[in-house]
């Protein structure tokens, strides 16, 4: 399982869950996973080509990934960023 | 009296609705509904008087459509929103930013829905803004075709005004900042520039085919052939058969100019429209020329104007109306109203003669429809 911390500008899609296992063995399959439990997540952090949107940030075990193929393990935590964007 | 009218309203911070009584006097704020996000566009579908739809997003995330079914008591998210095709490995994609305009599409076809986008795109959905697929011969046609005359203003380049021809659901114009204005008579399989007339004197060639900067593009709903056009370079008018834009902001004061975001139709009269001038000069302030902010109306289709400002500031009153920002209900009399960059509501209920502040303090409003 991997322990994904959620940021409060997606609290509408998880409901308020600040914090959610599910499972993943990279950065894409986990989107999918996510995407499959809360609808309409995805397109919103992640574009129609696949890139991660400009204010949005993945961290793996607190390292930046940048790409989706990034590989995950059981046991990962994966923190949602979403970064200063302005007034 | 008349039928209550209710304001939809799109702001940089969410959306806020004002319910009027019958006598358009009285109004109640319920809102905000998605505080934070940016919604620049909130339009009723007038075919089932139910059905509204938000284009919306917010600072950190990507753009998406909101849809309520029951007159904004409650919302749900488009399952598939405007989104252009994944390309393959190694080619350049385009990535919606922001759902810029919606309008309801023809009488014939409920549940048909038009979205424009920035970057330039136009989408549609056929049932009812849940799901939206690129209109193809606009995306992968005319785009590609004109993108080299394409750049974008302060918040990115936009498609927007796409007007159905209530007299023909195939029949289709757009607007483009900065790009001219279109026309399809295949349902948006092809498309071809109609911009004769318009000038563009930001650019080195005024004889262009397109390159313009239509700002709002209006169709007259009673009379199809008429249309009306607040540009970036002025006010025209066009009446079709004719494809030659007739730049009608000339008769417009000269100390005020020619130069605003949004025109507004009489819905049963096609010689009347208003405008709200904006200062156009030098750097382009975006504001109320001398910060005297007034609507300017015609009843002759544009061969004079007059000044309508009766309650309004008469000075200091910094603030200028966006492109979506500015609508007529369809009672008798017209009601009118707009909503302003520094967060209020100005309605008048008598076809602009008097006005009335009827909300203060808003966030930034990008836009104001009536239902």
């Amino acid at each position: 399982m991997i322990r994904v911390l959620i940021p409060s500008p997606l609290f509408s899609y998880t409901g308020g869950q600040k914090q959610i296992e599910a499972e993943g063995d990279s950065l894409e399959a986990l989107l999918s996973v996510l995407d499959a439990r809360f609808p309409g997540m995805r397109h919103r952090i992640v574009d129609e080509q696949d890139r991660i949107r400009p204010h949005i940030r993945f961290f793996v075990n607190g390292k930046m990934a940048q790409r989706l193929d990034r590989r995950l393990l059981a046991g990962d935590e994966v923190m949602i960023v979403a970064a200063l964007s302005g007034g | 009296m008349t039928a209550p009218v209710t304001l939809l309203v799109g702001t940089r911070k969410g959306a806020f609705i004002y319910r009027g009584d019958a006598a358009r006097k009285a109004w109640q704020l319920d809102g905000p509904h998605f505080l934070g996000n940016i919604v620049n566009h909130l339009v009723p579908d007038p075919r089932d008087g139910r059905t509204w739809l938000m284009a919306a997003k917010t600072g950190h995330l990507g753009p998406t459509v909101f849809r309520s079914q029951d007159a904004g008591r409650t919302w749900s998210e488009a399952t598939q929103p405007p989104a252009f095709r994944k390309v393959d490995e190694g080619e350049e994609g385009r990535a919606v930013e922001s759902v810029f305009w919606l309008s309801p599409g023809h009488a014939s076809e409920p549940g048909v829905w038009y979205a424009g986008t920035s970057p330039v795109g136009m989408f549609r959905s056929e049932d009812g803004g849940a799901t939206w697929k690129e209109v193809a011969g606009f995306n992968d046609g005319l785009y590609p075709e004109i993108r080299h005359a394409i750049f974008p203003g302060p918040n990115g380049a936009q498609a927007h005004s796409i007007r159905v021809d209530p007299a023909d659901a195939r029949h289709l114009y757009v607007g483009i900042s900065i790009g001219g204005v279109f026309e399809s008579t295949d349902a948006g399989g092809t498309w071809k520039p109609l911009n004769r007339g318009v000038d563009a004197d930001f650019l080195p060639d005024p004889d262009l085919e397109y390159g313009h900067d239509p700002h709002t593009v209006a169709l007259h709903p009673g009379n199809p052939q008429r249309l009306y056009q607040q540009n970036h370079c002025g006010i025209y008018r066009l009446d079709r058969p004719a494809s030659k834009w007739i730049r009608i902001g000339r008769n417009m004061p000269k100390e005020i100019g020619d130069i605003g975001f949004p025109i507004v139709l009489h819905p049963r009269d096609p010689d009347c429209a208003w405008v709200f001038p904006m200062d156009g000069t030098e750097v382009w302030p975006r504001t109320s020329p001398d910060g005297h902010p007034a609507v300017y109306r015609t009843r002759d289709a544009g061969e004079s104007w007059e000044r309508q400002d009766h309650g309004m500031p008469k000075q200091h009153a910094w603030w200028t109306v966006k492109r979506q920002a500015m609508c007529a209900d369809d009672a008798n009399p017209l009601g009118l109203y707009f909503g302003t960059t520094s967060g209020e509501i100005w309605a008048s209920a008598d076809e602009g003669r008097n006005w009335n502040r009827i909300a203060e303090h808003l966030p930034h409003i990008y836009s104001i429809a009536a239902a």
